[in-house]
């Protein structure tokens, strides 16, 4: 173990090798280093970006989904309302028109008991003339009694 | 060497010295002229003017090593997805951030770099220490090169080469950062009274002074006594079958732990060097 000039040779190259790795080792190297965590970073924050505004979108859509939903129970029961309403309607114009049909069955119905009655009343006639006048065996004068045989009909 | 017997004590000494080149002291065979020692003393004896020619090599390649594989990652970074060889670079790039990050609360561009720089450069000499003790010295003295230490961090002249640069610049910042009278008013009035300053001197003077000693005393010791142990199992490998595959099975288990120690020294290394410059930056206590 000796000291001699060998020391100052290492102390010579160490300094030198110093500077050379100063100068061109570790600058390129950090500002690579430096500039990749600047990609990274801005990458994350572009996909927090891109979550951020996925989120929102889903909010959107959930929002569109639920006024969707309200917009079409509304309009079911709009429909339903109307369809109960076409039914009530439906009812009404019904009953009506069959108070109308049993009205008009009715009136004919009466007609065709006055007319009958009318019929009944001029055969009534005819066989009371008939049976008259077998019954008084001659002729009599049908203007003479027309009124009493009328008043005779009409109580029929 | 070739001429002596080889014994223990011979091979571990060999494995413990470097290629030093120098001028040959007075009285040696080659007096005045340049060369390769041909052993330990004979380094000794050159004195300061010396180079341990094996450890600056294996050194500044590795730290040449570090800074191509570093800089081809520098060049093709981009910010797109990472790939290969620069995915492990960043990895390792933003480690040293965030160490120095967690310990450097200052702020100073050029820590960071000289973090990454300790890191890396003394594992991959630390990183030396696997390879088979044997094997690239005997390829060397192949090629007649007579002694060869291919981890330079057991070298003590690259560990306070290392340390003694961030002593240096502890210093500069301390005094850019404080002023020299903070400075030395921190050295002088801390911990006890300013009438006691003599002492406070001495105390902080020493702490000061032991600081660059521990921090490169510690890499040196871990590391050296590593390669002792990995040339002591060597060893065995000449005692026979029996011993020399207990010995393998040791080295085995040694290296696999010391995978663990060379990235604990290196990481150790840089920690301590954040921490004094994080000190050297901090207004007061």
């Amino acid at each position: 173990m000796n000291f001699n000039a060998t020391l100052i040779g290492q102390s010579i190259t160490f300094i030198v090798f110093v500077w050379f790795c100063m100068k061109y080792i570790w600058p390129p190297i950090m500002h690579a280093l430096e500039e990749r965590r600047k990609n990274i970073a801005d990458g994350l924050a572009a996909s927090e970006r891109g979550k951020h505004e996925q989120q929102l979108a889903e909010e959107r859509a959930t929002e569109i989904l639920r006024e969707a939903k309200v917009k079409a129970g509304e309009i079911i029961s709009r429909a339903e309302k109307r369809a109960s309403e076409i039914v009530d309607e439906g009812k009404v114009d019904a009953r009506a028109e069959g108070n109308r049909l049993l009205i008009a069955a009715r009136a004919e119905i009466d007609q065709e008991i006055n007319r009958a009655k009318e019929d009944l009343r001029g055969q009534v006639v005819t066989i009371a003339l008939a049976g008259a006048s077998k019954v008084l065996e001659r002729e009599v004068d049908q203007h003479t009694h027309d009124e009493l045989l009328t008043k005779l009909a009409a109580e029929i | 060497m070739a001429a002596e017997p080889l014994t223990s004590s011979s091979y571990i000494k060999h494995h413990l010295t470097n290629l030093t080149y120098g001028k040959f002291p007075e009285g040696h065979e080659h007096a005045g002229h340049w060369g390769f020692a041909h052993t330990g003393e004979d380094a000794q004896a050159m004195g300061f003017w010396a180079l341990n020619v094996d450890s600056m090599l294996f050194s500044v390649g590795l730290g040449m090593l570090f800074l191509w594989l570093f800089r081809k990652a520098a060049k093709t970074a981009t910010a797109d997805t990472p790939r290969g060889w620069q995915n492990f670079v960043e990895w390792i790039v933003e480690f040293i951030d965030t160490s120095v990050r967690g310990s450097f609360s200052a702020k100073n561009d050029m820590v960071a770099p000289l973090a990454l720089t300790l890191f890396v450069w003394i594992f991959l000499m630390n990183l030396m220490d696997l390879i088979a003790v044997d094997h690239i010295p005997l390829l060397a003295s192949l090629l007649g090169v007579s002694h060869l230490k291919i981890v330079p961090s057991t070298d003590p002249n690259i560990t306070f080469g290392l340390a003694l640069p961030v002593f240096f610049l502890v210093l500069y910042y301390s005094v850019k950062i404080k002023g020299l009278g903070g400075f030395m008013s921190e050295l002088a009035f801390h911990p006890f009274p300013k009438w006691m300053a003599p002492v406070n001197l001495l105390l902080e003077g020493v702490t000061l002074i032991a600081r660059p000693l521990s921090h490169s005393l510690r890499l040196f010791g871990n590391m050296y006594a590593g390669e002792m142990i990995f040339i002591l199992i060597a060893l065995m490998y000449g005692g026979g079958v029996a011993l020399g595959a207990f010995g393998g099975l040791l080295q085995l288990g040694w290296a696999i732990f010391h995978i663990l120690i060379i990235t604990l020294q290196a990481f150790i290394f840089m920690t301590l060097t954040i921490v004094y410059l994080d000190m050297a930056h901090q207004e007061s206590h």
